[in-house]
């Protein structure tokens, strides 16, 4: 479902050259829950930017969903992004003053779906992550936790094959850090593909698998029994 | 992304940004004002300088005697001629298109009735000079050919002259003494208003030419039939360059002027000479348009410049519209689409702003105000064209972001 081959990611800083990724080979299959780990700088969001095609790499095969992306152009990699990824900020990345609603319109927007149903699937995925009552609030009037929420329906409006989230509860409190991850395996359990960037153990701890990376490596791939639902 | 959402986030991208969008509109606004009211004004002042030709009188010719080479020298004593009555008949005798030719004379002299007095150019006229004019009687009648011939003194008093010496009474009949000759006043002229000159064309006299010419305006040592202008009228248009033609070889031939000798004689064409001073005017038009085209692109700049300003503050939403599916085409049409209703917008403003000059100014030159329609609709599509024009760069810069760097920054 979604395959690494040999990638590697070079940055030209100056006259070094930083290597971010360094011959990482993954395969993840239809309905897993995986979760990054490791040091800051090893190439965490580096991989995940890659797999969510926001980014190419310098060398090396992704395929998702049957389709080859390490080759597309970039509209052709913003429509994958569109019609594939899920895609789960730090930092919400929420449109201020826009709605809720309008917020998670958004990847229908770019998908050319009409306007009707746009606001029925907008709904729907609010519905999905419990805000249907915050539907008209614009991200001020949220709480972090709901802000992540607003982002995490914008993630699945496109019903995606695979949601990406990087330190998805990092600018959140532990108790709504909690919430958030029990959203994520609520999702994984109706069959959405997860992979979760994170530092804190706790929070990987949903995952049934775990790939921890170091200097653009990855060191462990590791399987670990699913953490029972609260 | 349909048009209706683009225009909605650009309303809204506006809107948030209000007082900023307001200036930056500024240049746009003054610039389409000036452009419309530019044609507006120009347009106006040609239908005033239309209608100073129509009151000259139509396809009007001037033959003076008294002749000057082309660089304005005098011509040497002997060449010198007089026009003569006989002249003016000749001319209307021997060319078919002229209408009308109209001897006559002028001088300014004081008209005087009881103990009102009033100094005004008398003009000494045959029956061809209404006509060639396009002078209208207002009451009472012309002077009659038998008056012309016989030298009457009878007299047409012009509007002027008239509401002077006689108030709002009656000038019919009255009697009016000019350098102390009883003339009888027989008919008024309607209105003419001013010249291109700037003079009073109402204010005049108008008595036959052999009244005129005796004690009134009365000169020595010339003929007795002897004329300062000959006003040569013609049927059409097209016809002035050959009939000017003409009449400078009737007139060569009676006075046996030789081939290459300059002529002793002078023909001005009166519309080329208002058309002439209309081109004056061009010059005002030039500076609005001059004003107009700097505000443009001053105001295009501005609209850049506010533009990449929109497009930095706003890289954190161009990151995440990428990545949730925005292709660069997106991207450029959002912000191409921001400008272009900047501009729009500020031509409408601009629009309403040339409304007020326009009447402003008409108002003030007494011109007829004529919106130009057509005009109106080009200033708004030029706009439209100034915000694609200098949004595209900006447009540009934002869809050619990458979406990673644009989500990084703060
Ligand atoms: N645009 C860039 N230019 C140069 N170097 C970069 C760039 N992006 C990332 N790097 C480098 O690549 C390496 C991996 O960075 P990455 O952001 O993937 O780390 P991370 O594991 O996500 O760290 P953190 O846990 O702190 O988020 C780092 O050494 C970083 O300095
Ligand atoms: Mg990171």
């Amino acid at each position: 479902m979604l395959v690494c081959e040999d990638l590697h990611k070079d940055y030209l800083v100056g006259n070094e050259t930083v290597c971010a990724l360094d011959d990482v080979s993954v395969r993840v299959e239809r309905g897993e829950f995986l979760s990054v780990m490791g040091p800051s700088g090893s190439g965490k969001s580096t991989f995940m930017n890659m797999v969510g095609c926001l980014d190419t790499p310098t060398r090396g095969r992704i395929v998702v969903d049957g389709e080859t992306v390490s080759e597309l152009s970039r509209d052709a990699l913003a429509e994958v992004r569109n019609r594939k990824i899920g895609f789960v900020f730090q930092q919400f990345h929420l449109l201020g003053r826009t709605s809720a609603l309008d917020n998670v319109e958004l990847p229908l927007l770019y998908g050319g779906v009409p306007r009707a149903e746009r606001a029925v699937r907008a709904e729907q995925a609010l519905e999905r992550v419990g805000l249907r009552d915050r539907m008209g609030h614009v991200p001020a009037q949220l709480s972090g936790g709901q802000q992540q929420r607003v982002a995490i329906a914008r993630a699945l409006v496109n019903r995606p094959v695979v949601l990406l989230a990087d330190e998805p509860t990092g600018a959140l409190d532990s108790a709504t850090g909690v919430e958030i991850m029990e959203l994520f395996q609520e999702l994984n359990e109706a069959g959405i593909t997860v992979l979760v960037v994170t530092h804190e153990p706790e929070v990987a701890g949903y995952a049934r698998r775990v790939l921890r990376f170091r200097d653009g490596r990855v060191i462990a791939d590791e399987r670990q029994p699913a953490r029972m639902t609260a | 992304m349909p048009l209706v959402e683009l225009l909605r986030v650009a309303l809204e991208a506006l809107r948030v940004n209000l007082m900023r969008s307001i200036l930056t509109m500024l240049g746009i606004i003054i610039g389409v004002a000036a452009v419309i009211a530019m044609v507006t004004v120009g347009a106006g002042a040609q239908a005033e300088i239309d209608r100073q030709i129509s009151s000259l009188g139509s396809n009007l010719f001037m033959v003076m005697s008294g002749a000057r080479s082309r660089s304005g020298v005098r011509m040497a004593t002997g060449t010198e001629m007089r026009l003569t009555e006989a002249d003016a008949r000749a001319l209307k005798a021997e060319i078919p298109e002229i209408v009308a030719s109209a001897p006559t004379m002028r001088g300014v002299a004081q008209v005087v009735v009881g103990n009102t007095n009033w100094s005004t150019t008398i003009q000494g006229i045959d029956n061809e000079y209404l006509v060639a004019r396009g002078w209208q009687i207002d009451e009472g009648r012309d002077l009659e050919p038998q008056e012309i011939r016989s030298g009457s003194k009878v007299a047409l008093l012009g509007s002027r002259v008239a509401t002077e010496l006689f108030g709002a009474g009656n000038a019919i009949g009255q009697t009016v003494r000019i350098k102390n000759v009883p003339f009888t006043v027989v008919g008024t002229l309607v209105e003419k208003g001013q010249s291109s000159m700037g003079s009073d064309q109402d204010d005049i006299a108008m008595i036959p030419l052999g009244a005129a010419r005796g004690r009134v305006l009365g000169r020595t040592g010339t003929r007795a039939d002897t004329v300062n202008v000959i006003f040569v009228s013609v049927a059409e248009g097209w016809m002035m360059d050959d009939v000017e033609r003409q009449i400078a070889e009737v007139l060569r031939q009676r006075y046996r002027v030789r081939p290459g000798a300059e002529d002793p004689f002078g023909i001005r064409n009166m519309s080329e000479i208002v058309e002439t001073r209309a081109e004056a005017r061009q010059v005002f038009n030039m500076l609005l348009a001059a004003v107009a085209s700097v505000s443009l692109v001053v105001g295009g700049i501005g609209i850049m410049n506010i533009m990449l300003v929109s497009v930095t503050e706003r890289t954190r939403e161009i990151g995440l519209r990428m990545a949730v599916g925005a292709k660069g085409r997106d991207i450029l049409l959002q912000f191409l689409v921001e400008a272009v209703t900047l501009c729009l917008i500020g031509g409408f403003l601009g629009i309403l702003l040339a409304l007020v000059i326009t009447f402003g100014i008409a108002r003030i030159a007494e011109w007829p105000v004529l919106l130009q329609w057509p005009v109106v609709v080009l200033a708004l599509g030029f706009s439209g064209a100034i915000g694609i024009f200098f949004g595209f760069y900006p447009a540009r810069k934002a869809a050619a972001k990458d979406p990673i760097e644009a989500l990084r920054t703060e």
